[in-house]
């Protein structure tokens, strides 16, 4: 077996990968399924309902993709400029509490103002924390890998700290949480019936808007400059640590929206298991998008579907709802794969 | 065709090889032979499809027509390993060495099965150890690769190429990057390589080197081959009209008045890597109307010197007034001085590859009024035009201004740099190596855009190791050895010989008494 570049990479190819990569991914997961001794088809049917299948499913997809298209975003756009940041829960977690902290009754203003307001902070904490990473990776060359991973835990536990101490509140009969966000911060639901918030439509914005800066903006030319071959725009006189600190914050800014929406779109407070991981899941949504802004939203879609289908799926079957976990990561495997199946081709001989 | 074509199957034969990059015919029909012991070497025009054609007798492409035939047999097309096992040895354009093994890993990378209990290393050794000693290969086989210089790295190369028993030697553009002593020994070894009855595909733009190393000649023009002759039979002129059509002359510099000091550097220090590439006390005056060259053998500061003027790094002490002001460590602001840089490894530092040709033709003035809506958003259609306008006028040959840049021939990609620079109408102009890799038709035009750029008003520094280069187009030359720098002297009081002297270190006294 051989591994051969290809001459030219051809567009059906990048535009059909990811489904071809998701169907994959379901074809490996059946082998699961089997094992827990249920019948494929079904069981798949079942996630296929539970995410889909009615108004309600449909409904909360949307509201979980929510979260995701902030996330994936972040790490699209740092992964774009060579800036891994895996540390989007952590920075979720800040925008979070920094919502918590401004808008539990220290500042009140009309709705027009506390909104923005809120996400404007949110936003400031998220790429704050990461100011600390950046400037060791572009003065000292520290790997972000390692600090923004860690800063994470850090994070968790100051939430946990907090939550436990300073901030709990009275009224919450003992649980770990804050006390709820002031009414004029709370982002109203854009339905009548099921959960689905203003949130979502920020995210879509956000996602147009993250798409519009890479593709038309001079900023957007330095980061993909920058990641491209940073020797070569540091030639042109593109700031190559300043590009990579522009990027930090925006990704992080990005993250710290998914906090801010989980906790004055959703929620209403905060607790401590306001995201079930949806920093890390980020990663695999931008990573199944190419990296692309607006392919971003389907992927977080059909993440999102993932995770909800099989919380159904499993209520009505034998199988655990670790099988999201699974199906997403067997994802992120096979559009590795795909992805560079476009690039390369492989021969038999 | 001459002598003794029938007399003995070639080595290696081309039969009607095409190979097409959408419209674009990279390889028109292309049949040529090559004999045992011979050194063939392969001319064209930058995109003439050379690498092309060597590409696919590695197996790294597949050509839609033809086949290749070593020792008679058909070699399965596609297959580097094929290739390999047929005795083919190939030094690319550029290198594929893995700069953190060790010279010996990197040798033997690969030809060792994956999982084995021991590694027979000492064998290793004493093979390389023997290839070198005999064809005069030196090179450390515990050093890491990534320390080596670039002649070592070719050698390294050539080694790697030995070990698995080559028959064949390819070496696309070898002396591109040498310095002319390492080019010598570079044919000092293709000469005794040679004599054990290995072929070689010499792949060089230089007619020098080609009139005096090898023994046949094919020229391919536009993929198609031009024409074969004997080395013994041909002569510079017939080479150059075989491969342009024309004759190529290039141009030389005619004396004009100086104007006023584009560049002053004053008793100059800058620190570097190395202590031979660390500038020590440089002073110089380049004026506007005027073309000084920078002579010396690679590594001797010319590097700093051209970080220090492309805005990349500052001095340590001593005044650097760069256009009326002093020296920045900015990019940005020396471009929007005045100041255009031709950077020596297009690329590494020149372009980015997987931009389109467009993206990378403004990548200097993306933040300028003409291009940037509100200093923010990038006016494509104007970039579009803008590029456009300058591939016709510096003759680009690409399919057009989306067109990804690292697929350009290396010509090409020089031109669009020159592009970039040169359509701001510097005052003040940086040229590193300005026509390394690039073919006779397009050096004449690269030197007689500079030309042209002096007689615009333009000062500027050109640093080169082609001495012919340096004599050609310098009012005045100066050479650099370990950090210093000579003052420059008029070209016309200077021989070849000074300058050499002074390169290698030694304080010519000829050169003195001027
Ligand atoms: N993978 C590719 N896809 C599209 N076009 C290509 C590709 N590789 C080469 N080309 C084009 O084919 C032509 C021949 O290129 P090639 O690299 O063989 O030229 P060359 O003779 O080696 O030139 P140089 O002297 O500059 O190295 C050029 O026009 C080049 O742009
Ligand atoms: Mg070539």
């Amino acid at each position: 077996m051989r591994i051969e570049t290809r001459q030219e990479v051809a567009l059906w190819r990048v535009l059909l990968a990811p489904p071809l990569a998701v169907l994959a991914a379901l074809v490996l997961g059946a082998g699961l399924i089997i094992w827990a001794g249920e019948p494929v088809l079904a069981s798949y049917f079942a996630l296929l309902k539970g995410s889909l299948g009615s108004s309600f499913a449909l409904n909360e997809t949307l509201t979980r993709s929510t979260p995701l298209i902030f996330t994936g975003l972040a790490a699209a756009v740092a992964f774009r400029a060579k800036f891994y940041n895996i540390g989007a829960e952590g920075q979720l977690y800040c925008g979070a509490l920094a919502a918590t902290f401004f808008g539990t009754g220290l500042i009140s203003l009309p709705p027009v103002l506390m909104v923005p307001f809120l996400m404007l902070v949110g936003a400031m904490s998220g790429g704050a924390i990461l100011i600390v990473p950046v400037l060791l990776k572009t003065h000292m060359k520290v790997d972000e890998v390692v600090t923004t991973l860690l800063l994470n835990f850090v994070i968790l536990l100051l939430a946990g700290y907090l939550l436990e101490g300073p901030w709990k509140d009275p009224m919450s009969l003992g649980w770990p949480q804050a006390a709820p966000i002031i009414d004029e911060g709370i982002w109203p639901p854009l339905l009548a019936k099921g959960r689905l918030h203003l949130g979502f439509i920020f995210a879509l914005v956000a996602a147009l808007l993250a798409w519009a800066l890479m593709r038309f903006t001079v900023w957007g030319y330095e980061i993909r400059a920058v990641g491209l071959n940073a020797s070569a725009a540091g030639f042109a006189g593109i700031g190559v640590n300043a590009t990579v600190i522009r990027t930090a914050l925006i990704s992080g800014g990005l993250a710290g929206l998914a906090g801010v929406s989980e906790v004055a779109g959703l929620k209403g407070y905060l607790t401590l298991d306001l995201s079930p991981g949806f920093g890390y899941a980020g990663i695999a949504v931008a990573m199944l998008a190419q990296l692309h802004p607006l392919g971003v939203i389907l992927s977080a879609f059909f993440i999102s579907a993932v995770y909800v289908g099989a919380d159904a799926m499993s209520r009505s079957t034998d199988i655990p709802t670790y099988i999201a976990d699974v199906l997403v990561g067997l994802s992120v495997l096979t559009i590795l794969v795909s992805v560079m199946l476009t690039r390369y081709r492989i021969r038999w001989s | 065709m001459t002598e003794k074509s029938v007399s003995v199957m070639p080595l290696l034969s081309f039969r009607g090889i095409t190979k097409r990059f959408g419209p674009l015919v990279a390889n028109d029909a292309i049949s040529l032979d090559l004999n045992q012991g011979e050194v063939l070497a392969l001319l064209g025009e930058n995109g003439a499809g050379k690498t092309t054609l060597m590409n696919i007798l590695f197996g790294h492409y597949v050509a839609e027509e033809g086949e290749i035939l070593v020792d008679g047999a058909p070699l399965p097309p596609g297959s580097t390993d094929a290739a390999i096992q047929a005795g083919i040895g190939m030094v690319h354009q550029h290198f594929t060495l893995a700069e953190n093994l060790t010279v010996l890993e990197n040798i033997t990378l690969g030809t060792e099965p994956l999982f084995a209990w021991r590694r027979d290393i000492k064998a290793a050794r004493t093979k390389i150890a023997d290839m070198a000693a005999e064809y005069g290969l030196h090179a450390d086989p515990d050093k890491l690769v990534g320390a080596l210089s670039v002649g070592e790295r070719q050698r390294v190369e050539i080694l790697k190429a030995l070990y698995r028993d080559a028959r064949i030697l390819i070496l696309d553009e070898p002396t591109a990057v040498l310095t002319p002593q390492e080019s010598d020994s570079l044919f000092e070894t293709l000469k005794k390589l040679t004599a054990k009855g290995l072929a070689v595909i010499f792949i060089s733009h230089k007619l020098n080197e080609i009139l005096n190393h090898t023994n046949r000649v094919v020229v391919l023009r536009r993929g198609a081959v031009a024409g074969t002759v004997t080395t013994s039979e041909a002569d510079r002129a017939g080479l150059a009209r075989m491969m342009v059509g024309e004759e190529v002359n290039r141009p030389k510099v005619t004396s004009m008045m100086p104007g006023n000091a584009v560049l002053r550097l004053t008793h100059v220090d800058c620190q570097s890597d190395s202590e031979a590439q660390s500038l020590k006390d440089v002073s110089l005056e380049i004026r506007a109307h005027e073309i000084i060259g920078l002579a010396g053998v690679a590594g001797n500061g010319q590097r700093t010197l051209a970080n220090l003027l492309s805005g990349l790094t500052t001095a340590d002490a001593g005044d650097v007034e760069i256009l009326g002001a002093p020296g920045v460590a900015d990019p940005t602001e020396l471009v929007r001085r005045g100041v255009g840089r031709i950077p020596e490894d297009r690329h590494a530092t020149g372009v980015v590859g997987e931009m389109p040709l467009w993206e990378n033709l403004i990548s200097e003035d993306r933040r300028g009024a003409e291009i940037a809506r509100a200093g923010f958003v990038i006016d494509k259609r104007r970039a579009l035009e803008r590029s456009k306008r300058l591939i016709e006028e510096f003759d680009i040959r690409c399919e057009g201004p989306e067109a990804e840049t690292r697929l350009l021939s290396g010509g090409n990609m020089q031109k669009l740099i020159l592009a970039r620079v040169l359509s701001r109408g510097p005052e003040f102009i940086l040229a590193n190596q300005p026509v390394r890799g690039l073919d006779e038709g397009a050096i004449a035009y690269v030197q007689s855009r500079l030309l042209q750029a002096r007689a615009d008003g333009a000062g500027v520094l050109l640093i080169s190791e082609d001495l012919d280069e340096l004599f050609a187009l310098s009012d005045r030359i100066a050479v650099m050895y370990h950090g210093r720098m000579t003052p420059p002297q008029d070209t016309a009081g200077l021989t070849v010989g000074d300058v050499g002297l002074l390169m290698s270190g030694h304080e010519a006294e000829s050169a003195h008494a001027h």
